[in-house]
C-alpha cells in the first residue's frame, strides 16, 4: 500500500513538472501541433489580414486574391478565361480582351504573377501574369482588381519563363518554353535542330499608365526557356533565364532532353540591348499579335492587331548574352535581394547551384569561355559558380528569400521546403509539404525587400488533406511562419485551379488604393444612360438598342414592347448607384450569354436574340436591396411581321 | 492515517487540476491581436466611407434641423437600419416637430428604459420602399396607403399645398443613396 502511494505521489509530481506550462519552451519545435498555430492564423471577424496574396489559378486561367495569414479568398479576377459570374468574355465590353491572332481564345493557363516594383521594392500598382498556352501577358490594376490589358507575344509558344518584372518595372520579360520556326512555316519537325529558335520578349511598361509594348525580342537558340529572374541591385540591367533541352530534341523530351550533364542559365544584358536598339542593330520582322486594352472611362475594351516586332540576334550583338553552365535541366532561376547570387535548381541535380554575379562579370572580362553555342559565349562553369547546397533534397524547383540572409527552396520529389544560408550554403531547417510542392512565395520574396514573416508553399498533389470530393480534389497551399530559426507549418488552405505561383505584399500598401465605385459623371461609355429620363429604346433595322438604367430597386424601362423575332437586342445597362458595394445584375431568359454584374457607375452590354414569340422576363441577379426580388421587367416579343410600335415604360408611363 | 492519505491524494489531485487550469488561463490571458475573443459588434453605420453618395443617416447628421431625430435614432440604436441598402423612405420630423410634442416627451423617450418604445415610434417614420415625391403623388391619386416599418398604414394625400402623409405636410424632399428623405413638420406618433 505504502509503495503504491509512493508511486502515486512520484507519478503526480513528475506529471506536475511536465504539465506545468511546458509550452513556454516547446512552442517553436512542436510545429503545427501547437495550439497557438490556430491563433496565429485567426483573423477576428471584421478584422483584416496583414498581407495580400495573389495566387495564380494555373489551368483556371484566373488570378485569385487571398489574405494572409488567414488564407481567406476575397476575389477571383478573371484574366485569361471567360467568367460567367462577372460576364468577363461574355459581355460586349470585355469580349475584345480575349482576342488573339488565333481569334477569340476563351481560356489559358495562368502561371506567374509578379507585382510592379520601384527601386526594387513592390510599389502596389499592377500585377502582371502570363498566359502559357496562347502566349499572352496581362496587366491587372490593383485599384480596380480588373484585367486592364493583355498583349499577345508573337514568335513564342508556351509562354512559361514569364512575366517577371525588372526593378523599376522598366520591362516585363516573357520567354518562350517551346522553340519554333521563326517566322512560322510549314517544315518537317525532325529538322528542329538549328532551325527552330526561342524568342525572349522584353515588354516595355509605361511608367505612368502601365501600357505595355513589345520593345524588342532576342532570338535565342532552339532550347526550352523555363524560368527567369531579373537582376536586383548590383545585377540590375540583366535578366537570367534557365534553359533545358540544350540537346534540341523534338520528341520524348523526358529522355532526350536529359542527356547533357549541364544546360545553361542565359544571362541577358537588356541595357546592352537598348544600346543595340538605339544603334539600329535590330531587324523589324512582320508579325501578327493582339493588343487588348480595357478603358476604365468607357468601361470598354478594344483589340488591335500589331503587325511587326523588332528582333535582335545575339550572334550579331556581342556582350548581349552569355551562357552559364548549370547542372541537369535547371528549372527555377532565382536572384537574391542583393543581386549577387543566382540560384539554379537543376530538376534532376543532387545539389543546388549558386552562381555569383561578381564572378560572372569577372569571367566575362577575362574572356573565360568554354567555346560558344550559336555564337553565344559559354562561361567556364568553375569561374561563375560560388557555392553549392549539397544534397539538400530531391527535385529542387524554386527559391525565395527572407531578406535576412536565408533562402528557401522547394523540393518536388521529397515534398519539402528547405531553409539554407546564403554564403555558407548550409541547410538550417527542412519541413515537409503535403504534397509535392511547386513554387513557394514569401511576400516581396523575389524583390530587394522581402517581408520575411510568412511563406506560402503551393502544392501539386493533395490526396487526403481535405474532405474528398470525388476524383478531382482541390489543390492546396500551405502557410509557414518563417519569423523564427525553424519554420512552422500554420495552415492548409484550398485554392482555385492550380496555385501555380503567387505574389504577395503588405495589405497596408494596397488597402487605401482600392477603388470603391465608378463615378457616373466620368462614365464615357458610348451607350451610357445617366438618368432615368434618358432611358430609351432605339431600333436600327434588325438591331434594337435598349438604353436601360438600374437603381434600388427597379429597371428603367421595365416594360418594353415592339421587339420582334429575328431582332438582335442589345441591353446597354447602367448602374446609377453611387454607393460602395451596391452592384446590380441583370439576366434575360434564353439569352445565349451570361448575366451582367454591373458596379455602381458602370455600363455593360449583353446581346439577346429572341427566337420565340411571347412575353419574356428579366431580373436583377445580385441581391441588391430589400426589394431585390421586385427588381424585374418584361419584354414583349412579337412575330417578325408584326406592326407593334416600339414602346418603353416604367409604372405605365413614358420615361421621356 | 488512511484518511489523511486520502486527503493528501485529494489535495494532490486538486493541485494538479489547478496547475493545468492556471496554465491554460495564462495562455488565454496573453494579450495579442489574434486572441480568439470576438470584438464588440460594430454595425454597418460604423463603416467609414467618404466617397459614396450620402445615405439617410449621413444626410440627417449633416443638417442642423435634425439633431433631435439623430439623437433619437442613436438612443434607439437603429443607426444600422437607417444606413441599410434599403431602399428606404424616411419621413424626417424637424427639431421644431419634436418640440410640438407635450413638454418632457422627448427627454422621456430618450431614456434608456424607453428604448424599444422610441424605436417603435421611429419605425413609424420609415417605409421599406422607394417613394420619391412623384411616386407619393401617384400613390395618393391611386388611393393607396403607405405601409410603414412599424406595421401601420399611413394616408398619403395630395393637397393644394403639396403632399401630406399621416396628416402632416411634406416640406422638402432629399434624394439619399439608400432612398429618400421627406422632411415633415409633425412627429408621426403611431396610433395605439
Amino acid at each position: 500500500m505504502k509503495t503504491n502511494i509512493n508511486i502515486y505521489f512520484a507519478t503526480m509530481i513528475i506529471i506536475l513538472i511536465f504539465v506545468g506550462c511546458s509550452k513556454k519552451n516547446g512552442g517553436n519545435n512542436a510545429g503545427a501541433l501547437t495550439g497557438d498555430a490556430a491563433e496565429r492564423v485567426y483573423v477576428k471577424p471584421g478584422e483584416h489580414d496583414e498581407f495580400y496574396a495573389f495566387i495564380s489559378g494555373g489551368f483556371s486561367g484566373q488570378l485569385a486574391v487571398y489574405g494572409l495569414p488567414s488564407g481567406r479568398l476575397f476575389k477571383v479576377i478573371p484574366v485569361f478565361s471567360v467568367d460567367g459570374e462577372k460576364a468577363y468574355g461574355f459581355n460586349e465590353e470585355t469580349k475584345p480582351m480575349l482576342q488573339t491572332s488565333h481569334g477569340f481564345v476563351p481560356w489559358d493557363d495562368a502561371h506567374h504573377p509578379d507585382l510592379s516594383q520601384t527601386k526594387g521594392e513592390i510599389d502596389g500598382r499592377w500585377c502582371f501574369i502570363n498566359g502559357n498556352n496562347t502566349p499572352r501577358i496581362a496587366r491587372i490594376s490593383l485599384e480596380t482588381y480588373e484585367t486592364e490589358e493583355i498583349i499577345e507575344i508573337p514568335n513564342s509558344a508556351g509562354n512559361h519563363s514569364s512575366s517577371f518584372v525588372t526593378e523599376n518595372t522598366e520591362y516585363v520579360v516573357a520567354g518562350t518554353r517551346f522553340s519554333v520556326p521563326i517566322p512560322q512555316k510549314d517544315m518537317p519537325i525532325k529538322d528542329y535542330k538549328s532551325n527552330f529558335k526561342g524568342a525572349i520578349s522584353f515588354i516595355k511598361v509605361d511608367p505612368q499608365k502601365g501600357d505595355m509594348n513589345i520593345e524588342f525580342q532576342v532570338l535565342m537558340p532552339g532550347f526550352n526557356y523555363d524560368l527567369a529572374h531579373p537582376g536586383r541591385g548590383k545585377s540590375h540591367g540583366w535578366v537570367f533565364f534557365t534553359t533545358y533541352n540544350t540537346e534540341e530534341a523534338n520528341s520524348l523530351l523526358e529522355v532526350n532532353s536529359s542527356q547533357n550533364d549541364k544546360d545553361f542559365i542565359a544571362a541577358i544584358n537588356w541595357q546592352k540591348a537598348e544600346e543595340y536598339i538605339k544603334e539600329g542593330k535590330f531587324k523589324t520582322m512582320p508579325a501578327n499579335y493582339a493588343h487588348n486594352v480595357y478603358d476604365d472611362a468607357t468601361h470598354t475594351a478594344t483589340s488591335k492587331m500589331k503587325k511587326e516586332v523588332r528582333v535582335l540576334d545575339p550572334a550579331d550583338c556581342p556582350g548581349l548574352v552569355y551562357f552559364m553552365p548549370t547542372p541537369k535541366s535547371p528549372h527555377g532561376c532565382d536572384v537574391d535581394p542583393s543581386g549577387e547570387y543566382i540560384v539554379g535548381s537543376g530538376k534532376l541535380a543532387a545539389s543546388l547551384t549558386v552562381h555569383s554575379f561578381t564572378n560572372m562579370k569577372k569571367a566575362i572580362d577575362e574572356k573565360a569561355f568554354d567555346g560558344d553555342a550559336y555564337g553565344i559565349p559559354i562561361l567556364k562553369y568553375e569561374k561563375t559558380i560560388v557555392g553549392e547546397v549539397k544534397q539538400p533534397g530531391l527535385g529542387p524547383l524554386h527559391t525565395e528569400f527572407d531578406g535576412k540572409g536565408n533562402a528557401y527552396t522547394t523540393f518536388f520529389i521529397s515534398s519539402e521546403v528547405v531553409k539554407w544560408k546564403l554564403g555558407t550554403w548550409e541547410v538550417i531547417d527542412r519541413k515537409p509539404t503535403y504534397y509535392s510542392v511547386g513554387h513557394l512565395m514569401i511576400p516581396g520574396g523575389n524583390s530587394q525587400k522581402p517581408f520575411g514573416k510568412y511563406l506560402v508553399a503551393m502544392n501539386k498533389i493533395t490526396k487526403d488533406r481535405y474532405l474528398p470530393t470525388g476524383p478531382e480534389v482541390t489543390q492546396s497551399a500551405q502557410l509557414y511562419d518563417i519569423s523564427g530559426e525553424k519554420m512552422e507549418l500554420l495552415l492548409d488552405f484550398p485554392t482555385v485551379g492550380e496555385p501555380h505561383y503567387a505574389a504577395g505584399c503588405p495589405a497596408s500598401l494596397l488597402e487605401a488604393r482600392s477603388k470603391k465605385f465608378y463615378k457616373l459623371e466620368e462614365n464615357k461609355h458610348v451607350y451610357a444612360t445617366k438618368a432615368e429620363k434618358d432611358a430609351k429604346v432605339v431600333r436600327k433595322g434588325k438591331e434594337v438598342h435598349i438604353y436601360m438604367t438600374m437603381i434600388r430597386s427597379h429597371f428603367a424601362p421595365d416594360n418594353i414592347e415592339g421587339i420582334k423575332v429575328g431582332d438582335k437586342v442589345f441591353f446597354h445597362v447602367t448602374n446609377l448607384e453611387q454607393d460602395y458595394d451596391v452592384p446590380h445584375g441583370i439576366a434575360m431568359i434564353g439569352a445565349n450569354t451570361s448575366e451582367l454584374l454591373i458596379m455602381p457607375g458602370q455600363t455593360e452590354t449583353f446581346v439577346w436574340e429572341p427566337k420565340q414569340v411571347g412575353v419574356w422576363p428579366f431580373y436583377c441577379t445580385d441581391f441588391c436591396s430589400a426589394l431585390h426580388q421586385e427588381m424585374q421587367g418584361y419584354v414583349r416579343v412579337s412575330p417578325g411581321n408584326s406592326n407593334i410600335e416600339l414602346s418603353w415604360t416604367l409604372d405605365g408611363e413614358s420615361l421621356n | 492515517m488512511y484518511l489523511a492519505m486520502k486527503k493528501l491524494i485529494l489535495l494532490m489531485n486538486v493541485l494538479m487540476i489547478t496547475a493545468v487550469l492556471s496554465c491554460n488561463n495564462t495562455k488565454q490571458a496573453e494579450p495579442g491581436n489574434n486572441s480568439p475573443e470576438i470584438t464588440e459588434h460594430k454595425g454597418q453605420a460604423s463603416v467609414e466611407d467618404t466617397e459614396s453618395a450620402a445615405n439617410a443617416l449621413t444626410v440627417a447628421k449633416s443638417l442642423p434641423d435634425f439633431t433631435t431625430l439623430v439623437a433619437a435614432i442613436e438612443a434607439a440604436g437603429v443607426e444600422d437600419a437607417v444606413v441599410n441598402a434599403g431602399p428606404l423612405t424616411v419621413f424626417a420630423p424637424t427639431n421644431a416637430a419634436f418640440n410640438k410634442l407635450p413638454k418632457g416627451t422627448v427627454d422621456d423617450l430618450l431614456k434608456s428604459e424607453n428604448k424599444s418604445k422610441l424605436a417603435y415610434i421611429l419605425t413609424n417614420h420609415v417605409a421599406p420602399a422607394n417613394y420619391p415625391d412623384v411616386q407619393l403623388i401617384k400613390e395618393a391619386e391611386k388611393g393607396r396607403k403607405l405601409y410603414m416599418a412599424s406595421g401601420q398604414y399611413l394616408d398619403v394625400k395630395k393637397t393644394d399645398e403639396g403632399i401630406s402623409v399621416g396628416g402632416t405636410k411634406i416640406l422638402k424632399t432629399v434624394k439619399v443613396s439608400n432612398g429618400w428623405i421627406h422632411v415633415i413638420e409633425d412627429v408621426l406618433v403611431p396610433v395605439e
